[in-house]
Parts: C-alpha cells; sequence; structure tokens
C-alpha cells in the first residue's frame, strides 16, 4: 500500500507492506537508524518518536496509521549543527552512558515539556516511566529534563 | 518481530466500519490505537486476515454532558481523558485511572473503546468501568444495543461485543464529589497491575480488582460486608472470597489473594479520606 508521511519536514512516499511497523520504514525504509529497536515489545520506549508532535512507541504503530501525519526522529532534532536544547541538556548533564535509549528518551522528553513546560521532578520521572534505561542512569537523565525545561523558560 | 500479513482498510466512519466487518466477519479485526491488538499481531497471537482501521473516526471521539450521565466516545484516548476538563469537573475517578494506563506513549495512542473491548483483566479501565456500572453502546449491521457492565466482560480477552460488532460509546455516572482511589500493586512504574483494587463511595460503596481472575471483578463479599456494618478491615478480609486468581510469573494466586486483601483494605481506607 502507498504511504505518505512527513518524516522531519520532508515528504516521503512510499509503497510498502500494511504490517510494516513505523520503526521499520524509518529504519529500513528511510535508512534513518537514529530510532533503536530495544524489546520490540513497547515496555522499553528506545523506539519513540513523535507523531503529530506526540509521543509514540515506533515499534508499535504500522506505518499505515502514520500515514499523512508528521513524524520527527531524532535525527530532524537539531537544526544544522544547532543541538535542541534537550540534547544540549543530555549533553551537559551527562545523561547517558551506553546511549543506546537516548534517542527515545530524548524523543520522551520533547513531547513531556511540549504538554507540561515546567515539570517538578517527579513530573519527569512519571513522564519518562514509558523508557528504560538498562545502565540505569536515570539520576542525570532526570537532571538533564529539568535543566532542559530551565532552558526553554 | 513482524505481524503476519493482512489487507488493511481504513473506516472513515462508524457506519463504514461496521458495513466492512458485516462483510467479513470473523477474518476482521477492528484496530484503534492498536495499543493491545499490535502486540498480539507481532507475537502472532492473533493472526486477523483484515485489519479495519478506525482510529481516525473522528465522531467516535469526545467526552459529552448528557444530563444525570456522562458520554464518552469510544475512540476518545486515554490521554484526552487525562485532559479532560468536563471528566476532572464530573467524573474524576476516570480521569484518575486513565493516567494509570501504561505510560504517556501508550496513553497517547491507546482508546477506553479499545481497552475495553480488549476485555484484558489484567488492564485498568474495564474495572473501573465495572465499579462505575458504565453502559456501553454497541452498534452492529442492523441495530444498536446498550449492555451494563455486568454483562460485557464475559471472560479472559472476552467480552460481549459478537464479531460484526462495534463498541461505539461509554456512558458513566456523573460522580463529582464520590470518594474514589486506586490501589495498582506493580514492579515497575509502567507495568499491568499484580493486582488492583478500586473503590469508589458515593453514598454506597463499590469495590472492583483487576487481575483476579478472567474479568475485572467486583468484590461483593467486601460490598455486602459494608453494606451490612462491617468495618473497613473486617469487610477488606473478603476481597479474595470467591475469586479464582491467575498464576503467572509475577506472583503465585496465594498471594495475589493476600494482595487483595490488603489493597482493598488501602483503596476503602483513601476513598474514606
Amino acid at each position: 500500500m502507498q504511504v505518505e508521511i512527513t518524516v522531519n519536514g520532508q515528504a516521503q512516499g512510499h509503497d510498502v507492506e500494511a504490517r510494516t511497523l513505523l520503526v521499520q520504514f524509518l529504519r529500513e525504509v528511510l535508512g534513518l537508524t537514529g530510532t533503536k529497536i530495544g524489546c520490540d515489545t513497547s515496555s522499553c520506549g528506545a523506539c519513540t518518536v513523535l507523531v503529530d508532535r506526540e509521543s509514540v512507541k515506533s515499534c508499535t504503530m504500522l506505518a499505515a496509521q502514520a500515514d499523512g501525519a508528521e513524524v520527527t526522529t531524532i535525527e530532524g532534532l537539531a537544526s544544522g549543527d544547532e543541538l535542541h536544547p534537550v540534547q544540549v541538556a543530555f549533553h551537559e548533564k551527562h545523561a547517558l552512558q551506553c546511549g543506546f535509549c537516548t534517542a527515545g528518551m530524548v524523543m520522551a522528553t520533547v513531547s513531556l515539556l511540549d504538554e507540561i513546560p515546567d515539570p517538578s521532578e517527579r513530573e519527569v520521572r512519571l513522564g519518562l516511566e514509558g523508557n528504560l534505561c538498562r545502565c540505569t542512569g536515570y539520576h542525570n537523565i532526570v537532571r538533564a529534563v529539568l535543566e532542559a525545561a530551565q532552558a526553554g523558560r | 518481530m513482524i505481524p503476519a500479513p493482512f489487507e488493511y482498510v481504513r473506516a472513515g466512519s462508524a457506519e463504514e466500519a461496521v458495513a466492512t466487518l458485516a462483510e467479513h466477519g470473523d477474518e476482521a479485526k477492528l484496530l484503534a490505537g492498536g495499543m493491545s491488538l499490535l502486540p498480539l499481531m507481532k507475537l502472532r497471537l492473533a493472526t486477523p486476515a483484515m485489519l479495519i482501521d478506525v482510529g481516525r473516526v473522528g465522531e467516535l471521539s469526545y467526552v459529552r454532558d448528557a444530563g444525570d450521565h456522562l458520554e464518552v466516545g469510544a475512540l476518545t484516548r486515554h490521554r484526552d481523558l487525562e485532559t479532560s476538563e468536563l471528566l476532572a469537573a464530573q467524573c474524576p475517578p476516570l480521569r484518575t485511572v486513565a493516567a494509570e494506563v501504561g505510560d504517556n506513549q501508550v496513553r497517547h495512542r491507546g482508546t477506553i473503546g479499545g481497552s475495553a473491548s480488549h476485555g484484558d483483566p489484567a488492564s485498568d479501565l474495564p474495572a473501573l468501568l465495572l465499579a462505575l456500572d458504565a453502559v456501553f453502546m454497541i452498534r452492529g449491521p442492523a441495530s444498536e444495543r446498550t449492555v451494563s457492565a455486568t454483562e460485557f466482560f464475559r471472560g479472559f480477552l472476552e467480552t460481549a461485543l459478537e464479531p460484526d460488532e462495534l463498541l461505539t460509546e461509554i456512558r458513566v455516572p456523573k460522580t463529582p464529589d464520590a470518594g474514589f482511589s486506586y490501589e495498582k500493586f506493580q514492579r515497575r512504574a509502567q507495568d499491568w497491575a499484580i493486582v488492583g483494587a478500586m473503590a469508589v463511595r458515593n453514598g454506597s460503596t463499590r469495590v472492583a480488582m483487576v487481575n483476579m481472575g478472567g474479568t475485572p471483578l467486583r468484590a461483593v463479599a467486601v460490598e455486602e460486608a459494608l453494606a451490612g456494618g462491617a468495618s473497613i478491615e473486617e469487610a477488606a478480609e473478603r476481597a479474595a472470597d470467591g475469586t479464582e486468581p491467575p498464576s503467572d510469573i509475577n506472583a503465585t494466586p496465594e498471594y495475589r489473594e493476600h494482595l487483595a486483601r490488603v489493597l482493598v483494605r488501602r483503596a476503602l481506607e483513601a476513598a474514606s479520606g
């Protein structure tokens, strides 16, 4: 079937099987491998991207369901060489160890701050409950999100 | 993991969805947010030949004031329930429980009707709909019918919905001043409840439990004990009466029975506070 999805501002029209998952579409059809597949069962959040500005787990959504939507992946956050404020905060607060969960954490954070621009620490922890970090780097991640919120004020 | 091949059709309206269902019957499944169905399909536990995507049927996404009750469209997302001012004012328990479902990403996609139709006894919303005595509006090829919450949840992943029917709306009573608490016991923040207990105190007291059997359950023995004048502590001791809780990697049936007694007591205490 034909799907038309705007990914990181670019219109993408492709003929795909109906069963194609959004994450497969991004990684295999478009070559955008910044979005990771972790658990593949919508538990870990590594595949988080934005669909019409809201965080979703792209391993549990069909490309067909995103037909006509605007998708943003980690590759689409920076403008040129200038990192997105959330990326800057993750960098400055060293909010990663191995980096596998990072793209999903950053995208979930962008969505969270869109909905709650000035969250409490508890709201940050609850807001990121859908993203797992196996390196147990949560404290620095929470610090980074709070910092990004402050930078955005 | 990738689902088995299927044909994909997008329905533009409830009417169109029902007509397509009527044509394909058992072979087709309705897809709303996909938060329950897609994982089942990826694990090949479900292999429908056709998916009818109702995710964009906007006419079924709403929360409306209908006098003595509220009407909630079946395709209203958890996120929209969580942020609904009407629910916050008129049915706070529904707002609270919607915010407990999964995580932000899941709540951005999942819908109340999808969760109810899936009929998972470990899900949060079905137990609340039971506790609130919600009414389910169902549309079939020829007619519409209404089903009470007690009759809607039939068995494990089994509801009163026939293969050619679509759940269109859920009606919940207004409970602006009800005492309410949901005690959800889980190992990780985003997990399903190992056991959950909720109490709604609004004149009488209703208690419902999550993951204590094949369907969401009312703790009838607890409700009767309270109505008969028992204290919260005495009544909560009867939470597991008549239940057959499941055994899985997280808990034995005996442990679940223990959790039910403790969580029901806590829910009742919190709802009375």
